[in-house]
């Protein structure tokens, strides 16, 4: 059957393609805002989490402060900055179970090259411990004596250090036998600006012998993170809080949420754009209604059923709509991804479902708006009396 | 006996405004038969449009008995008295009103499309045009692209093309010049010769004068019939 409702409902809009393509345009403007918001919180998101993924089996164990001490480098602020010998026994008996742990001693320490002096991260770690935590060096290797010290890929750019330099840490000379790759973010070893010595060589310039202020674990399991931390609450905080344990996980899905929390806010805010395009689509309908009054009168004369007439205009609405969103669409996928490369820096997961996603929704959305704002004037035009319409000039 | 088209049985139609109801149509009651040609007469504001109106099944009488077709229109939804206008009452205006957005075969086929829910593949449309000399070249243009005789050829061939009983006329010729006026009457004469019920609403007595009966209305009474 030839619709010949939809076939007016093209040929008004046609007729009136100026109008009708401003007010797609409208629809177009609203779907990009949404969708574009919608991309880049999932873009968003997907970066922060790749970030925080390495990071997200790893506990972090540390002496509990809430009761206001502490401060000063271990062993020489106080013995409540440090993990006790038996606080560090029992994590690492619960470590052993769920993955691997390693105690870590760690101080804002003096830097000195030549007349220059300045205080970075400086880091103890057993030999063994760094092999396999810091297996990632873009140069030299690991240190085979305790005068040898692995640098940040960060600290060695900024300060033109290479594998063979020498600077003293606290006072004592090292060389640089290694340089570790670039991190990013992490809430193990922040080792980009950092010097990363031996256990010994650290407890020579430092002290502290073997009272590490926090152990890492890494789990083998993700999932068991939970319990883990239930463990060493159990074992050490029964009496009172003497150790933190920090779970990245959360942590990152606490970075995940707030992401989502602020982008589902600024899609909301876009959302009024598509606010603005359906108060237009209604007066733009409703002055079609009115320009057609006495079209309508004879359309009801000759036998055309109301149901017919709400039809056509809501065909009008609709086409509106379509046009609108296939142009926004369009514009979505190229402004999109320029906006999203801008924000968040990478299109890695421009082209993923989750945020693509976003796009057939926000056309959805358009697209029912367009037919909400159209649904009264075509209503309003159907219901006009036949006889009214057609002495309307 | 030939049959009843249309029945009107003490009818009043009462306009109710805020300076007070007006009485449009006072207790009238006619009768045209099948195949009449009935011209309708009567100052301006006498109530011919209203009765037109009703005729037309575009509105409802206040009281009384409207029948067309023998169907009692008061009893119709609008869904019905919109299918008896496509079904069974052919419409021909003093403007034409035609569709400006069809072209004028597509405004002859509308009512066609409305009634079967298809495209006319019988050749009906064609033919319609031809009877009242438009041809196809000139079935492809738009209402705007047509003198007023032409479109108002067109109108007819529309009032046609569901086959109706009665074909309800408004001022037919009041926007024509003398000569087209006179073609197009003749036109709707020989539909009426075909079997056509034909009611025209008029001002011309010339036109009134040709018809089988005139039914005079005045103050919203039938005054001579």
């Amino acid at each position: 059957m030839s619709d010949i409702i939809f076939s007016m409902a093209i040929r008004n809009i046609r007729i009136n393609i100026l109008r009708s393509t401003l007010a797609a345009i409208g629809i177009t403007i609203g779907i990009i805002s949404i969708a574009a918001m919608g991309m880049l919180g999932t873009n968003m998101t997907a970066s922060v989490t790749e970030s925080l993924s390495s990071m997200a089996d790893k506990l972090q164990v540390s002496p509990y402060s809430g009761k206001g001490g502490g401060g000063g480098p271990p062993g020489m602020g106080g013995s409540s900055d440090n993990l006790t010998k038996k606080e560090y026994n029992s994590i690492m008996k619960i470590a052993d179970e769920y993955g691997y742990g390693y105690g870590v001693h760690s101080i804002r320490g003096s830097v000195k090259k030549g007349k220059d002096t300045w205080n970075t991260q400086v880091y103890g770690l057993e030999i063994n411990d760094m092999k396999k935590v810091l297996d990632n060096l873009t140069a030299g290797g690991y240190p085979s004596t305790d005068n040898a010290v692995l640098i940040g890929d960060t600290f060695a750019t900024d300060n033109d250090f290479s594998v063979g330099s020498i600077f003293s840490v606290g006072g004592d000379s090292v060389k640089v036998s290694g340089i570790i790759a670039s991190r990013g973010m992490t809430m193990d070893l922040s080792t980009d600006s950092a010097v990363v010595m031996t256990k010994d060589k650290y407890e020579s310039i430092y002290g502290a012998k073997d009272e590490f202020n926090q152990v890492n674990i890494v789990l083998d399991d993700i999932d068991d993170a939970d319990v883990v931390t239930e463990d060493i609450d159990s074992t050490l905080n029964r009496r009172e809080e003497t150790v933190r344990v920090q779970d990245s996980s959360r942590m990152a899905s606490m970075i995940s949420s707030s992401v989502t929390t602020i982008t589902s806010f600024a899609s909301l805010i876009a959302g009024i754009s598509l606010l603005v395009a359906a108060i237009s689509i209604f007066n733009i309908m409703m002055m079609s209604v009115t320009e057609r009054i006495k079209e309508i009168g004879v359309l009801r004369s000759i036998g055309t059923q109301k149901v017919e007439i709400l039809r056509m205009f809501v065909y009008e609405a609709i086409l509106i709509g379509l046009l609108g969103a296939v142009i926004g669409m369009v514009l979505t996928l190229i402004i999109g991804y320029i906006f999203i490369q801008i924000m968040v820096g990478s299109t890695k997961y421009f082209f993923t479902y989750d945020s693509l996603i976003h796009l057939p929704y926000a056309m959805g959305l358009g697209l029912i708006i367009c037919i909400f704002s159209g649904l009264y004037p075509a209503w309003r035009g159907a219901n006009l009396d036949p006889i009214e319409a057609l002495r309307a000039e | 006996m030939t049959e009843e088209v249309v029945c009107l049985e003490d009818i009043v139609k009462i306009y109710p405004l805020a300076s007070g109801d007006v009485t449009a149509l006072n207790h009238v009651s006619i009768s045209i038969k099948k195949g009449e040609f009935v011209s309708i007469i009567g100052p301006s504001g006498s109530g011919k449009s209203t009765l037109l109106n009703q005729l037309g099944c575009l509105d409802i009488p206040t009281s009384g008995i409207l029948k067309i077709g023998g169907k009692n229109i008061s009893e119709m939804n609008d869904s019905e008295l919109t299918n008896l206008r496509l079904f069974t009452i052919g419409f021909i205006f003093q403007k034409f009103n035609l569709l400006p957005l069809l072209s004028a075969y597509e405004n002859v086929e509308y009512p066609y499309i409305l009634k079967y829910r298809r495209n006319d593949k019988s050749g009906r449309v064609s033919k319609l045009l031809a009877m009242v000399g438009i041809n196809e070249n000139l079935a492809k243009h738009k209402p705007s692209e047509l003198s007023g005789g032409q479109q108002q050829r067109v109108a007819i061939a529309r009032s046609l093309v569901n086959n109706p009983t009665i074909l309800l006329c408004d001022e037919p010729t009041g926007n024509l010049d003398s000569k087209t006026g006179v073609l197009v009457l003749k036109m709707l004469r020989a539909l009426n010769q075909k079997g056509k019920t034909l009611i025209i609403v008029t001002h011309d007595p010339g036109i009134a004068s040709q018809a089988d009966r005139t039914i005079t209305i005045r103050d919203g009474r039938v005054v001579d019939s």
